[in-house]
């Protein structure tokens, strides 16, 4: 136990941060956040809005796929559905633009629930194959139900509007979804200091003892199914709101991957893994852009040479992760914090 | 056939309001019966008109030779299987067919023989899991920690503190994630879980199995002081003969998937049929010499 940090009640030692460096930092990042757009011309802040709604999504399949072990590559078709319906719902009824976001993140739990049915009786592998098919059905729906979807031409979105502003500026928007995806992040923190919470690991990892303990399968593998696509949905309306058009080819299958990528990377089953992974697979890519631009200062014909490389290098860094990591990013910043329990006492 | 196993409890006998104080379950003991169960896998027999009784209150042991079909009447009793034939009543009422969760909320709890605990959890996560079907936290309240759900972790966590981990001694490993622990301290874990549910009747399946004496002491102890302080019915399969005799107030003893005696402790110990069914047939006297030939020999 880390000395130093006695509690006094019970409430203290089951507090989210439970010492005053992670308080510190904590305060920090809020800050940086509040702050960051001053600071960032408005490439980052599209960088920056967009890196938020991936973690909005990632934190949701980490809570099915980290945390219940209910692997799920269907993770962009969700979206899709929170998107498509905030899309519909800007188009056609002008209610509130926060209204339209739980909406979009209700259906998509609504069909989250059918596409979690599977589960009760696959797991694995062939719970992963369920779910591909499911997002393949509902591309097709999205192409065919023209009278709503409008086919493959897709929707135009308005922007949305709070307060009588529009919010059309990555700043405004940056503003609207960082707090979002705060208060999603933050709702799936203390879900697992919960007994729901700790039904989805139970049955991640022992299901027949978790059934003893009087934890309903069905029940608890449903509400993960559900839970994962409300935030899914969510940050699909986000995205909707943000790309300003939604058509079927706006969330590809290969987006599915891309978050069981982020979590694999970040680190399954810890809020944290979400949240780092979704933000390294989104820059990393970016920096490496940045990077061989840099480098053109040295050698002018680094762009031709070097620009298919980072793909490669990309890749590449992710099987080093999991070679070096396989419990992901947030472990190395769980060892980095070991190291500083004692630092500079530790020999 | 005694092994040292201490039958005092370490504390005094608690009276009714110590133990209403420590949050045991209202209401009296529970009794378990089980009525002409037969179960079978295809032509597999397992349980053949298995009948007993479990009083309210006692520790009860199933015993048997190796496949005489116990874990299968545990199967039975605590849901994962469903006889074909006969009834298990639970305080008079039958609940052969009952969903292990439903019979989680009226007061079934039980272990594994192989450890079946949460690994990835730490220890006190995994005891508070036992609570899980008592409590009443929705989804919407669990997103605010705020309110009910807040309150109903704080007294989970001063429940679970101060009724079992100080009962069982597990205070030095409450954080530490259970698959860093010991076989004998996973199995006081799991018996831990199972006392968060505060069960009326709780169904050990080979509690000491594996364990070296001393732990096995300790879990004796622990057995006779969930009995004798929170009167919860205890049902245990084991193989340990020194601490069955030595806990138990009833042992059953199956066989080929049928009951062939029980009674008291001693009783059994005595009886022909299942001193044939451990040791094989033909006179005591006669086994018990050759059993000494060959340690002589050996």
């Amino acid at each position: 136990m880390l000395i130093g940090t006695a509690k006094h009640s019970y409430r203290a030692d089951e507090a989210l941060l439970t010492t005053s460096p992670q308080r510190l930092w904590m305060a920090i990042l809020l800050i940086a956040l509040a702050l960051a757009p001053l600071a960032l011309d408005n490439y980052w802040l599209y960088l920056a809005c967009l890196v938020s709604i991936n973690v909005a999504s990632a934190t949701g399949l980490n809570i099915l796929t980290g945390f219940t072990g209910l692997v799920s590559i269907g993770q962009a078709a969700f979206m899709a559905v929170g998107a498509y319906t905030v899309a519909v719902l800007e188009a056609r009824t002008g209610l509130p633009f926060l209204v339209n976001l739980v909406v979009g993140g209700a259906v998509a739990a609504c069909v989250g629930l059918v596409v979690g049915l599977p589960s009760l009786r696959v797991k694995g592998l062939y719970l992963a194959i369920a779910t591909i098919a499911a997002s393949f059905i509902l591309h097709f729906v999205f192409v065919n139900w023209q009278s709503v979807t409008n086919g493959n031409s897709g929707i135009n979105v308005t922007p949305a509007s709070l307060f009588g502003v529009e919010l059309t500026d990555y700043v405004h928007l940056y503003y609207v979804f960082v707090p979002i995806t705060a208060l999603m992040v933050l709702g799936a923190a203390n879900l697992f200091r919960t007994r729901i919470g700790r039904a989805f690991i139970a049955i991640r990892d022992r299901d027949i003892s978790a059934e003893v303990l009087g934890i309903s399968l069905l029940r608890y593998k449903l509400l993960s199914f559900a839970v994962s696509s409300f935030y899914a949905g969510v940050a699909g309306g986000m995205w909707a709101y943000f790309f300003r058009v939604v058509t079927p080819e706006s969330f590809p299958f290969i987006y599915s991957i891309f978050f069981l990528a982020a979590i694999i990377v970040g680190g399954m089953g810890t809020i944290l893994g979400g949240v780092v992974g979704a933000v390294f697979m989104t820059l990393v890519p970016e920096l490496l852009r940045f990077a061989v631009e840099w480098l053109t200062t040295i050698f002018p014909n680094a762009v031709t040479a070097l620009s298919p490389i980072r793909t490669i290098v990309f890749g590449a860094l992710i099987i080093g992760f999991l070679i070096a990591e396989p419990k992901g990013l947030a472990e190395i910043i769980q060892r980095i914090r070991r190291f500083f329990h004692l630092w500079p006492f530790r020999k | 056939m005694s092994a040292p196993v201490s039958l005092k409890p370490h504390r005094g006998a608690a009276t009714q309001a110590e133990a209403a104080r420590k949050g045991a379950p209202s209401g009296a003991a529970a009794s378990l019966e089980v009525e002409g169960v037969s179960l079978s896998f295809g032509g597999v027999k397992a349980l053949r008109d298995v009948s007993f009784s479990v009083a309210p209150g006692s520790i009860t042991a199933l015993i048997g030779p190796n496949g005489a079909g116990k874990t299968s009447m545990f199967n039975c009793i605590s849901g994962f299987y469903k006889p074909q034939q006969g009834t298990i009543r639970y305080n008079g009422e039958d609940i052969t067919r009952m969903h292990p969760p439903h019979r989680a909320r009226i007061g079934f709890a039980r272990t594994f023989q192989n450890i079946a605990l949460f690994r990835g959890m730490t220890v006190l996560d995994n005891i508070k899991l036992g609570r899980h079907a008592h409590l009443k936290t929705n989804i919407l309240d669990a997103f605010a920690y705020w309110g009910r759900a807040a309150r109903e972790e704080m007294e989970l966590r001063r429940d679970v503190e101060e009724r079992i981990i100080d009962f069982l001694e597990i205070n030095h490993i409450r954080n530490m994630p259970v698959a860093a622990l010991s076989y004998g301290l996973q199995k006081r874990v799991e018996l831990a879980r199972a006392l968060a549910m505060h069960p009326r009747i709780l169904l050990l399946d080979e509690p000491v199995a594996g364990m070296n004496r001393e732990e096995t002491e300790d879990m004796a102890r622990f057995i006779l002081d969930v009995k004798e302080e929170w009167g919860t019915t205890i049902l245990m399969v084991e193989h340990d003969m020194g601490m069955v005799m030595d806990i138990s107030d009833h042992v059953v003893v199956l066989n080929f998937g049928e009951v062939i005696a029980s009674g008291l402790p001693h009783e059994v110990q005595g009886n022909a049929q299942v001193a044939e069914a451990y040791l094989g047939a033909g006179e005591p006297a006669a086994i018990k010499e050759k059993i000494h030939k060959r340690a002589s020999v050996a």
